[in-house]
C-alpha cells in the first residue's frame, strides 16, 4: 500500500525532527539544571573547597552526620544534622513559608473577589495592584527598610500617630521583630501574584450559578461558603503550592533586609553563606542538597495528588 | 435591585485600601528620591521638594549607567535565547506525536521547581570551568534554568490549541517543519510570545542570587546586586535618596511595562497554573 507507507515515512521523518527540534533546549536545560544539580549533591558527599573543587574527594556522610570520639569514652556528633543553626534556619524556613502564605491567600482571596466585580475604574485598580509585583524584590526590600526606619522611617510614625506603639521599633534589627518584616514586605510582594490566580479561577466560575442563587434569595455569605469556594477551591491550591514552593527557597528579602541575623536566617541564606563566604563549599553543598529533596518531595506529592494533565487529554 | 448604601461605601473603601497600600511604598520611594540633605531626615507623607540631586549623583559616577546597560543586555539577550529555543522545543512537543512527549513535558516542567540554591554550586563550577566567570554571558547562561520551562509550557500549551487544518496544506505542499514554524506557527505566535518574553525579561531583570555569586567586580553587576551593595561607610551614613534614585530608576520600565502590557502579563502568570 503505497499510501500507508508515504504516511509512515512521513510520521517517521517528523519524529527525526522532532528530536531535533527538542534537542538545543533538552541540552540547554541538561548543562544548567541536570548537571548542576547532580554536581552539588555529588559535592555534598565531600570535602570539596571554593579553590579545590576538582581535588574533591569522597568522604561519605560526614558533611550530614558525623560522630566524633574523643577517645575518653566521650564523642560528640557533628555535621549539619547536629548543627543547631541549620535546624533554627529549617524552623525560619517553614514559620516564614507558612505565615506569608497563609496572609497571601487570605488577603489574594479578598483582592480577587473585590477584582471580579463589575465597577468603575477597575482596570485602573487592576493595574495599581500588579504594582507590588512588578517591583524587583531588592528595590522592595530597600524600600521597605527605607519605611520601617527606627528613626527616620514613615512606618514608625504612622504607628506613633495612631497611638499603636509607644515608642519608635527598630523593625529590622531587633531579633523580635526582624521576621514580621520580613514577612511584611514578602506578603506585600506576592499577594498581587496570588490575587490573579485566584481571580482566574473566579472568572471560570460560570455566572448563572450565581443568577440561580440570586432567585432563591440565598445570602451572599452563603453563596459563598456553599458555591464560590468549593468552586474555586483548585484554583487556590494549585497558588498556594505554587508559592509555597517558592516562599521555601527564600532568598533575596532575607539576605538584604535582615543580613546576618539569626532570627530570618533561612534554609537558602544558610547554605549560600557557607557556600562562598564561610568557605565550608562541601558543607554549603549538603544544605542546598536538603532543602532540594524538601522541594521535590512536596512537589512530586503534588503531582501525584492532582494528577496534573500534561498530554493535552482531558480525562 | 441597588445594594444598600452602606455596602456600596463599604466597596469603595476596601478598593481605596487596596490600591492605597499596592502603590504607597512606591510613591513613598519616588517622594523619597526627590529629597536632600535634612529633608530626607523629616517624616513627609507629601511631597514637599523636587529636587533632583539624588538622580543626579547616581547617573554621573557612569557606574550605574554602565550597570543599566548590563542588566539590559542580559534581560534582552535571555528574551530572544529563549524564545527561540522554546518555540522550536514548543512545535515538537505540541504538533509531533511521539513517544515519551509527556514524561518529557513533566521533565522540563519540573526544573522550574528547582530552588536556585541547589544547582548553585553546581553552576559555578561550569561557569568557571567555560570561564564565564564575571561576564555577562554567565548570567543570560544560568538564567535559563527558570525562563525556559516555563517558556517551553506556555508556548506548548499555546500552540496544542492552534487546529491541524492550517499546517495540513504546508506539509501536503511539501514545506520542511522549519518552514512551517517559521511560515505558518511565528505569526500565529505573536501573543503568546509576547507575554512569555516579558515576563521572562521582568524575571531576568529582577533577579539577584545568581548575579550576586556570578559576578564579582562593580562595572560588571546589573542593577539589583548594584542597589543591594550601595552602602556607606557606617551604619549612619546609608545614603538612602541615592538608593531610592536608583530604586525608582530601575522600577519605572517595569511599571511602565506592567501598565501598558497588563493583560497579556495577568494572561500569562495564570496560564501555567490553571490549566496545569
Amino acid at each position: 500500500m503505497a499510501k500507508t507507507d508515504a504516511r509512515s515515512r512521513l510520521s517517521r521523518s517528523r519524529t527525526r525532527s522532532a528530536w531535533l527540534f527538542l534537542a538545543p533546549m533538552l541540552v540547554t536545560l541538561f548543562v544548567v539544571a541536570a548537571w548542576p544539580l547532580g554536581r552539588t549533591i555529588w559535592f555534598s558527599f565531600t570535602d570539596a573547597s571554593l579553590d579545590l573543587m576538582s581535588q574533591a574527594r569522597w568522604v561519605g556522610i560526614r558533611n550530614y552526620l558525623e560522630y566524633v570520639d574523643f577517645g575518653d569514652g566521650e564523642g560528640r556528633y557533628y555535621g549539619l544534622l547536629a548543627d543547631a543553626r541549620w535546624w533554627r534556619s529549617v524552623w525560619n524556613t517553614i514559620l516564614f513559608a507558612t505565615v506569608s502564605v497563609s496572609f497571601e491567600t487570605v488577603f489574594g482571596l479578598i483582592i480577587a473577589l473585590a477584582l471580579h466585580k463589575q465597577f468603575r475604574g477597575r482596570a485602573f485598580v487592576r493595574a495599581a495592584v500588579l504594582i507590588p509585583w512588578a517591583i524587583p524584590t531588592i528595590v522592595s526590600a530597600k524600600m521597605w527598610a527605607w519605611m520601617l526606619h527606627d528613626q527616620f522611617g514613615i512606618i514608625n510614625d504612622m504607628f506613633m500617630s495612631l497611638g499603636l506603639i509607644s515608642q519608635p521599633i527598630a523593625w529590622t534589627a531587633s531579633p523580635d521583630t526582624a521576621m514580621i518584616a520580613v514577612l511584611m514586605v514578602d506578603i506585600w510582594k506576592t499577594t498581587p501574584f496570588m490575587a490573579l490566580l485566584i481571580l482566574a479561577g473566579l472568572q471560570m466560575v460560570p455566572g448563572d450559578i450565581y443568577e440561580a442563587a440570586k432567585l432563591d434569595g440565598v445570602p451572599a455569605w452563603r453563596v459563598f461558603r456553599r458555591v464560590t469556594l468549593p468552586l474555586i477551591m483548585p484554583a487556590v491550591l494549585v497558588a498556594v503550592v505554587f508559592r509555597a514552593l517558592d516562599a521555601l527557597r527564600v532568598f533575596d528579602i532575607v539576605y538584604v533586609l535582615t543580613p546576618n541575623t539569626d532570627a530570618t536566617r533561612t534554609m537558602s541564606v544558610y547554605a549560600r553563606e557557607n557556600l562562598f563566604d564561610f568557605d565550608q563549599f562541601a558543607y554549603g553543598s549538603a544544605a542546598s542538597t536538603l532543602l532540594f529533596l524538601v522541594i521535590a518531595l512536596i512537589t512530586i506529592t503534588f503531582i501525584m495528588a492532582t494528577r496534573m494533565d500534561l498530554e493535552g487529554k482531558r480525562a | 435591585m441597588k445594594p444598600p448604601l452602606w455596602q456600596t461605601v463599604g466597596f469603595y473603601a476596601l478598593v481605596g485600601i487596596i490600591v492605597l497600600q499596592a502603590v504607597f511604598p512606591f510613591y513613598y520611594a519616588i517622594l523619597t528620591s526627590l529629597e536632600d540633605g535634612q529633608a530626607l531626615f523629616e517624616v513627609n507623607y507629601l511631597p514637599k521638594a523636587l529636587n533632583f540631586a539624588n538622580y543626579q549623583a547616581m547617573l554621573s559616577t557612569g557606574v550605574f549607567g554602565k550597570q543599566i546597560l548590563n542588566s539590559v543586555f542580559v534581560a534582552t539577550v535571555v528574551v530572544i535565547l529563549s524564545l527561540f529555543l522554546a518555540v522550536t522545543a514548543a512545535f515538537a512537543l505540541s504538533r509531533i506525536q511521539f513517544r515519551g512527549r509527556g514524561l518529557l513535558l513533566l521533565t522540563v516542567l519540573s526544573v522550574s521547581m528547582f530552588p536556585q540554591i541547589a544547582v548553585l554550586s553546581g553552576l559555578f563550577e561550569v561557569i568557571r570551568y567555560f570561564g564565564l566567570f564575571n561576564s555577562l554571558w554567565s548570567l543570560v547562561f544560568s538564567y535559563m534554568i527558570f525562563t525556559l520551562p516555563f517558556t517551553v509550557w506556555v508556548l506548548t500549551t499555546f500552540m496544542r490549541n492552534l487546529p491541524v487544518e492550517i499546517e495540513e496544506a504546508a506539509i501536503m505542499d511539501g514545506a520542511s517543519s522549519f518552514t512551517i514554524i517559521r511560515r505558518v506557527f511565528l505569526p500565529l505566535m505573536w501573543p503568546a510570545m509576547v507575554t512569555t518574553g516579558l515576563l521572562a525579561f521582568i524575571h531576568a531583570w529582577n533577579e539577584f542570587l545568581f548575579a550576586l555569586t556570578f559576578l564579582s567586580t562593580d562595572s560588571q553587576r546589573t542593577v539589583p546586586v548594584a542597589i543591594a551593595l550601595i552602602s556607606g561607610r557606617s551604619e549612619f551614613e546609608i545614603p538612602w535618596g541615592n538608593i531610592m534614585a536608583a530604586s525608582v530608576i530601575v522600577t519605572l520600565p517595569l511599571v511602565a511595562l506592567v501598565l501598558v502590557f497588563q493583560r497579556k502579563i495577568v494572561s500569562g502568570l495564570t496560564a501555567g497554573a490553571v490549566k496545569g
